[in-house]
């Protein structure tokens, strides 16, 4: 508490629901740091607005969500959200993400350093000057992932981040991921791309329309799923939602 | 027809003074009308677009349905305005080429204003989620906007310049298209018009067409090199 | 309201720079038969050039020439309907009327004649045989000097024009340029001042019918707006205009101003 980490997040009883619909039907759960956490299921259970309410783009119909800082306005953000189509300004891959700096507040002179260090660690800083809107779908995706990545939030969302792109891009994207889990980033993804999972997480939360289903580290989830449907989905015959 | 396009050559071939002078008091006022029009109509259109308030889509209609305003109409308020009998009568602004700004800006405003609000919220539906999470308030989310959708709002200030260039009923109203002084293009037109000199009021059109048309081709070439540069 | 005023101020100031470069100026209202005429064209320079004043007429129709100029927003009226003009002084509009210049009406009419009226010299006579064809005839209907004078001349003809008019009887609510283009596409007769008709340029199959009737008779006046009922009148300069147009010089210049060799305008200020 003291150091402002805003770790862990918790949900309590969260519900939330739109056009009549419940999507999220009474999730409880707690964010910690330290292992990367998947966010599993299939298309319609409820993952995007999930990840939506936990970011703070979305409040919850009932239920509370409360992180173990408040969040200070005029203080660079903490969380930072990469989604499955990145949007960019019409302006260079390096004004985007000096762009995100200068939202946060950092002042004119350090932005440069940190957006240059950001695109170094994508892979991006040869594309710099490119106008980012007309660069590839992959390395678009890295740009939002050095844009999320310029300000060394705490927690990262991504939201489907490869569902958009080619086998190469994607493997490009996962190494990004994996090396940002190295350096300390709290990973929070949702997919529902079994191999992606076990690739890259550590523990899985799984939902199933709209509830939190089963929630387990990542090798006993896939030899011994607790759940029947997490069972039916593992082997591919989850009906879709 | 053939004798209005001889017409309108020997004229502009002449450099002829008095035509000079129409053409470039045409383009003085009703660029400075759109310069007016989009200060003030691009913010608020931004505003109307990213902001949530009661009233917010009474206001889009309205504002869309200011597009149509009848230029005759803009000039007769305005003159009553302006009048010495009217509340602004003491500026001195009648029949000059001020007051004919001032009723082209209040004409095109409304225009400037909706064209922009229509692509701003567009952008908007693309970008808001994006911005938000990075933590843009409004106000900075609008003017990121406005910047990312300059080439849509290009077009509609050219819009805007196009109404006011072609327009009559108010800058004859409110300028009384005195010679040497507030005579434009179009109010030229018409008075030569009225005069049987059917030949030069359409030489006459026919160059107000070719500068706007120029005008807009210009605009246009812009936007298309600044497009494939920018995505 | 005070941000509004400074705002209009400034976008005005910056628009009208080049006319606020002419720090000397009135503002005539006049009506569309004398500046379409050219005369404004030829007489304001030389008045100009001697005074340094410039004069920027704004030209209407007689009867929204004297509205604009009871509104305060002329310094001189140059009109022509004396009616319309003495009711416009008794109203404290203006100072003092004065006599400066007439011309003639004249009726216009298509080559073919159907009403049998050219070469006449009797115009109510003219009117009479107009109203007995049927045939076509285009009226300003705009309150200017030109329409005022046409419906005399009905009354005078013993017609009850409001009343008595049918289908050929055309209400354009125009000024004189655009209702001879009107009539010239129709084919119809028209009262027109000679000073317009000369200048015009689209005739089609018009030409003069009858002329030359002691009651075609056109009276132009001229007054100073009354600096007492609207202050911000420029009387020195207005009466400036008003002296020179009716002094001999002016007076001069105006029977100088020819078109096609035909003087237009004959001065008879007293």
């Amino acid at each position: 508490m003291s150091n402002g980490a805003i770790l862990p997040l918790r949900l309590a009883d969260v519900s939330f629901a739109a056009g009549g619909r419940t999507i999220i039907d009474g999730v409880s759960l707690e964010i910690e740091t330290g292992p990367s956490t998947i966010i599993l299921g299939a298309n319609g259970a409820g993952k995007s607005v999930l990840m939506r309410l936990m970011h703070g783009l979305l409040s919850p119909t009932s239920g509370r969500i409360y992180w173990s800082a408040p969040e200070r306005p005029g203080t660079p953000r903490k969380q930072a959200m990469v989604f499955q189509r990145p949007v960019m300004l019409r302006r260079s891959a390096y004004s985007n993400v000096a762009y995100a700096l200068k939202i946060a507040g950092i002042p004119e002179p350090q932005r440069g350093a940190l957006a240059h260090e950001a695109l170094e660690s994508v892979g991006l800083m040869h594309l710099a000057q490119r106008a980012a809107r007309i660069l590839s779908g992959g390395e678009q995706q890295r740009l939002a992932l050095a844009r999320a990545w310029a300000l060394h939030p705490e927690v990262l969302f991504l939201d489907e981040p490869t569902a958009s792109l080619d086998p190469s891009a994607t493997r490009e994207i996962e190494a990004v991921i994996r090396a940002f889990d190295s350096s300390g980033t709290k990973i929070v993804m949702a997919t529902h791309n079994l191999g992606q999972a076990r690739r890259l997480g550590d523990e899985i939360l799984f939902l199933n329309q709209g509830r939190l289903v089963e929630r387990a580290p990542v090798e006993q989830f896939f030899a011994k799923p607790q759940t029947a449907q997490a069972a039916a989905f593992i082997k591919g015959e989850l009906p879709w939602t | 027809m053939s004798e209005a396009l001889s017409t309108a050559l020997e004229l502009l071939v002449r450099f002829d003074p008095k035509l000079v002078e129409i053409v470039s008091l045409s383009l003085g006022v009703s660029l400075s009308a759109v310069a007016v029009a989009t200060l003030l109509g691009l913010p608020m259109g931004a505003a109307i677009a990213v902001g949530r308030f009661p009233g917010r889509q009474t206001v889009i209609v309205m504002l869309n349905a200011l597009m149509g305003l009848p230029p005759v109409v803009v000039g007769l308020l305005v003159y009553l305005l302006l009048s010495r009998a009217g509340p602004l009568g003491s500026l001195g602004l009648l029949f000059t080429p001020g007051a004919m700004v001032i009723a082209q800006s209040i004409l095109i405003l409304p225009i400037v204003a909706a064209l922009s609000r229509q692509a701003i919220e567009d952008a908007w539906r693309e970008y808001e989620e994006q911005l938000r999470s990075l933590g843009a308030k409004r106000t900075s989310a609008a003017l990121t906007l406005l910047w990312d959708t300059r080439f849509s709002l290009l077009t509609a200030v050219l819009a805007g310049f196009g109404r006011a260039a072609a327009e009559v009923g108010a800058v004859m109203i409110v300028g009384g298209n005195i010679d040497g002084v507030t005579r434009v293009m179009t109010t030229s037109i018409a008075l030569e018009t009225s005069k049987g000199d059917l030949p030069l009021a359409l030489g006459l059109g026919f160059i107000l067409i070719t500068i706007v048309l120029a005008l807009n081709a210009a605009a246009y070439l812009t936007k298309e090199l600044a497009q494939r540069r920018y995505g | 309201m005070d941000m509004i005023r400074r705002l209009l101020l400034s976008v005005a100031l910056l628009a009208a720079l080049p006319a606020l470069a002419q720090e000397k100026f009135i503002v005539v209202a006049s009506t569309t038969s004398t500046e379409q005429s050219g005369l404004f064209g030829y007489l304001l320079p030389v008045f100009q050039k001697k005074t340094g004043i410039q004069v920027r007429v704004v030209a209407l129709g007689t009867g929204q020439a004297l509205d604009l100029a009871r509104r305060g927003d002329a310094d001189v009226v140059f009109v022509h309907a004396r009616s319309a003009e003495e009711k416009f002084l008794a109203e404290g509009h203006g100072v003092q009327r004065f006599d400066v210049m007439y011309n003639d009406f004249v009726l216009i009419g298509p080559k073919s004649d159907p009403a049998k009226v050219s070469g006449g010299k009797d115009i109510l006579e003219g009117l009479r045989k107009i109203k007995a064809a049927s045939a076509p005839f285009v009226s300003r209907g705009d309150k200017s000097g030109t329409h005022i004078a046409e419906l005399d001349l009905w009354k005078l003809a013993g017609i009850d024009i409001a009343t008595e008019k049918g289908p050929w009887y055309r209400d354009t609510g125009q000024g004189m340029g655009p209702a001879l283009n009107t009539a010239a596409a129709m084919n119809a007769y028209i009262l027109s001042d000679r000073g317009t008709w000369i200048s015009f340029k689209n005739r089609g199959e018009l030409v003069i019918a009858v002329e030359g009737d002691k009651r075609l008779f056109n009276q132009y006046g001229v007054m100073l707006v009354n600096p007492a009922k609207h202050p911000n009148v420029k009387k020195d300069l207005g009466q400036a205009f008003v002296d020179w147009v009716i002094s001999p010089e002016g007076q001069k210049t105006i029977a100088e101003y020819k078109i096609g060799g035909e003087q237009l305008f004959f001065p008879n200020a007293k």
